[in-house]
């Protein structure tokens, strides 16, 4: 076997983060989106700018701030607590939290992008044809938006696999909970064992490679009427 | 004559170039348990060298000896275990011998708990959620704590428990924000300004785990740079050896404290 069973255990971990990660960006982003590309609010500006800040944020200020948040005496950190779930800090659900901020733009943009360029046009005939709200979102708008959430959900995807500074940060680094495979890369490399940190490279890039291959071969055809 | 642009622009680079190979500077990358002595050592150096320009980098060891491997500009290398320097200099790495300044302790730290009361078998009790160590796969106080833990039968109850920083600096970070309630980490950061005033320590008897030796050496690349050269003596020195021992060191050649 080319791989150890701590570099396998670091991939499914580093998959089911990825996964649920992006599960839950869906629910909680389309909404966001939904809202950014219909709004004519005078929050669309600030609430833009607050989506798009992981894009600019250095992974530390945010792994800094989620920190001492979860933390136990930090507001989210009180809330678990009292809540009876404890803190959040170096466990997989914390994780799951910090790479949900992490990721949020790389949802939002993509499904926001495919909102606008719909436009009114479609909406308006399916309320004249009586469609309810959930009717036409359901068989209107998201049949439509198709290609944009797909990609979304690609470099959502993409982009929580390849996080490290967050993790770095809020995981310590826990076998099977939150040793995802970027920080096992990080820990053969620091220890000199550059033959496994090569392996694992070997396999994150070539990942990297074809998700991005996907998104850049695959061209939708996104006219159809 | 006159002077074309890009004459000038040469002649304006060529300058300045010079003059930073003439002013003296070093850059030190240290172990991250140096954090606070290095600071002081540091600016007690150039109080005497008002003209030296020191730069300093806290990191992990291993970090450090990977970067120097692949060239990185540093001119001296404190690191916290001294394999990592005696392998540099195996690889001819290394401008000087390389120098024992020190061995390192580890304690029970902690900034919600009172550590002093505190032994290792503590760590066992169920209150006890979180425990940070520095990674033992590369950190050098991370494999001493594991060691020390091993050594006091204590350590299939506490692996579960254990959440791993990436050097001993993020150790002392875990615990501090208390999100650990306890850790394990350097007695030099224990004792230091910001972490004293926290909390208390427990000092880990030293017959738990093996000596953590530490050791610097010259680059190769500042094998022509003086400044280096008088840094390295100073550390000889014995006021900068009563810095080291301020921050809780045992130095090379003498009898350990307790």
């Amino acid at each position: 076997m080319l791989l150890s069973q701590g570099d396998l255990q670091a991939i499914v971990l580093t998959l089911e983060l990825a996964g649920i990660v992006t599960a839950i960006l869906l629910v909680v982003a389309t909404p966001i989106a939904w809202w950014l590309a219909r709004t004519k609010s005078w929050w669309k500006g600030p609430v833009g700018a607050v989506v798009a800040l992981p894009l600019v944020l250095p992974p530390s200020v945010l792994g800094f701030y989620l920190l001492l948040a979860m933390g136990p005496h930090g507001p989210v950190g009180q809330l678990t607590q009292w809540l009876g779930i404890g803190t959040l800090p170096f466990t997989f659900w914390g994780l799951v939290i910090g790479s949900v901020f992490y990721s949020l733009p790389f949802m939002v943009q993509p499904v926001q992008n495919a909102f606008e360029t719909i436009g009114e046009r479609p909406l308006e005939v399916a309320a004249t044809l009586r469609a309810g709200p959930w009717d036409t979102f359901f068989t209107v708008l998201l049949p439509l938006a198709l290609p944009g959430f797909l990609t979304a959900s690609i470099l959502t995807f993409a982009h929580t696999v390849g996080e490290f500074g967050v993790v770095l940060m809020i995981g310590g680094n826990i076998p099977d909970e939150t040793r995802v495979a970027s920080v096992q890369i990080y820990d053969h490399v620091e220890a000199l064992e550059y033959g496994e940190a090569h392996r694992l490279s070997v396999v994150m890039l070539l990942f990297s490679f074809l998700v991005l291959l996907t998104l850049y071969a695959w061209r939708p055809n996104r006219r159809k009427f | 004559m006159t002077i074309k642009p890009l004459q000038a622009l040469l002649l304006v680079i060529t300058c300045a170039l010079s003059s930073t190979a003439l002013a003296e500077k070093i850059t030190i990358a240290a172990a991250a348990d140096l954090k606070f002595a290095m600071d002081e050592l540091a600016a007690n150096f150039k109080s005497a060298n008002p003209a030296a320009e020191v730069e300093l980098v806290y990191g992990s060891s291993g970090k450090f000896y990977t970067q120097i491997q692949h060239t990185a500009p540093y001119d001296l290398y404190f690191s916290a275990d001294i394999a990592y320097p005696r392998k540099l200099a195996e690889e001819g790495l290394a401008a000087s011998a390389v120098q024992p300044y020190a061995v390192g302790r580890i304690v029970l730290w902690s900034a919600t708990l009172d550590a002093t009361k505190m032994t290792l078998q503590n760590l066992a009790a169920p209150q006890i959620a979180r425990i940070a160590i520095a990674n033992p796969k590369h950190a050098p106080y991370g494999k001493r704590a594991e060691e020390a833990l091993r050594s006091a039968g204590l350590w299939d109850k506490v692996e579960p428990k254990l959440v791993y920083g990436e050097n001993i600096a993020q150790t002392a970070q875990f615990v501090q924000t208390g999100n650990a309630q306890v850790g394990i980490i350097a007695l030099a950061l224990a004792v230091s300004p910001e972490l004293s005033q926290r909390g208390g320590y427990w000092l880990i008897p030293d017959n738990l785990h093996e000596a953590l030796e530490q050791g610097f050496i010259i680059t190769r690349r500042a094998a022509g740079n003086a400044l280096a050269r008088r840094f390295a003596d100073y550390m000889g020195s014995l006021p900068a050896r009563a810095v080291m021992v301020k921050y809780g060191f045992v130095l090379p050649g003498e009898a350990a404290g307790n």
